[in-house]
């Protein structure tokens, strides 16, 4: 009976804090997503020709560690059992992945850089929880931020 | 040392290939970031110590890539990946690699 209420708390903990950090952190995503669209990030591995000779290049890379709190925790494990969409985890990875790309954005910024090319993704699981569950993943997104010769570095 | 993940340096000529550099780390995260880690493992979001104890062992597998890269003369990694692996429960490899080139 302690044990349950001990679980209900932890699980009420969880979805309240859980919820309202997920909502803040798509919030300022959504707002930072907005203001760094003038430096555009692009997949390509080469550079268009027409901006080549003028420009320097430099590695820019961003990364976060983010966790998944104790109430998705509990319904993925449940999720386990039967299979399927695992939405809580989806969205875990997603805000990692688009706060890492904000970081080289960000980075690039500070660089004087105009745009990224060669954008990479690397997702790395950081600690498993128990029972191989996902505790926590790492994203990394690293590109080659483009620098215009005559700019100067903010 | 010039890095770059593109395969070239724009308006620069790449004179000799050197072939593989790499450099990689082992780091293991310590109790008192684990104590943060672990409440915030109760209710989500960033675990900033872990983002920024990757950031310090990227930086570090990074620096070894370029000091193999200098000692055999070259100037320039082309081509930088980047790949982490934990090897064992509380500890990542992160390992940085590319092509090491003489640039004009």
């Amino acid at each position: 009976m302690y044990g349950l209420g001990t679980l209900l708390i932890l699980l009420t903990m969880g979805y309240v804090f859980g919820r309202i950090a997920e909502r803040r952190h798509y919030r300022s995503i959504i707002r930072r997503e907005a203001a760094f669209q003038r430096i555009p990030v692009f997949a390509t591995r080469h550079l268009p020709v027409d901006l080549e000779p003028d420009v320097r290049t430099t590695l820019v890379i961003g990364s976060t560690v983010i966790s998944v709190d104790y109430f998705k925790r509990f319904m993925a494990a449940l999720r386990m059992l039967v299979g399927g969409r695992m939405k809580s985890y989806e969205s875990l990875i997603d805000r990692a992945r688009r706060e890492a790309v904000l970081r080289v954005q960000d980075q690039a910024r500070r660089k004087g850089a105009k745009s990224v090319f060669n954008i990479k993704f690397e997702t790395a699981s950081i600690s498993k929880g128990a029972k191989n569950t996902v505790g926590s993943v790492e994203v990394l997104a690293y590109g080659t931020a483009v620098i215009p010769q005559h700019c100067t570095t903010e | 040392m010039l890095m770059t993940n593109l395969e070239s340096v724009p308006g620069r000529r790449i004179v000799r290939h050197m072939g593989l550099v790499q450099g990689s780390t082992v780091r293991a995260k310590n109790v008192g970031r684990d104590i943060m880690a672990g409440l915030k493992n109760l209710v989500g979001g960033e675990l900033k110590g872990y983002t920024e104890l990757l950031q310090e062992a990227r930086q570090e597998a990074m620096d070894r890539l370029a000091q193999q890269a200098e000692a055999i003369g070259a100037n320039a990694v082309l081509n930088v990946r980047f790949t982490t692996s934990s090897v064992a429960q509380g500890a990542a490899e992160l390992l940085a690699y590319g092509t090491a080139v003489e640039l004009d």
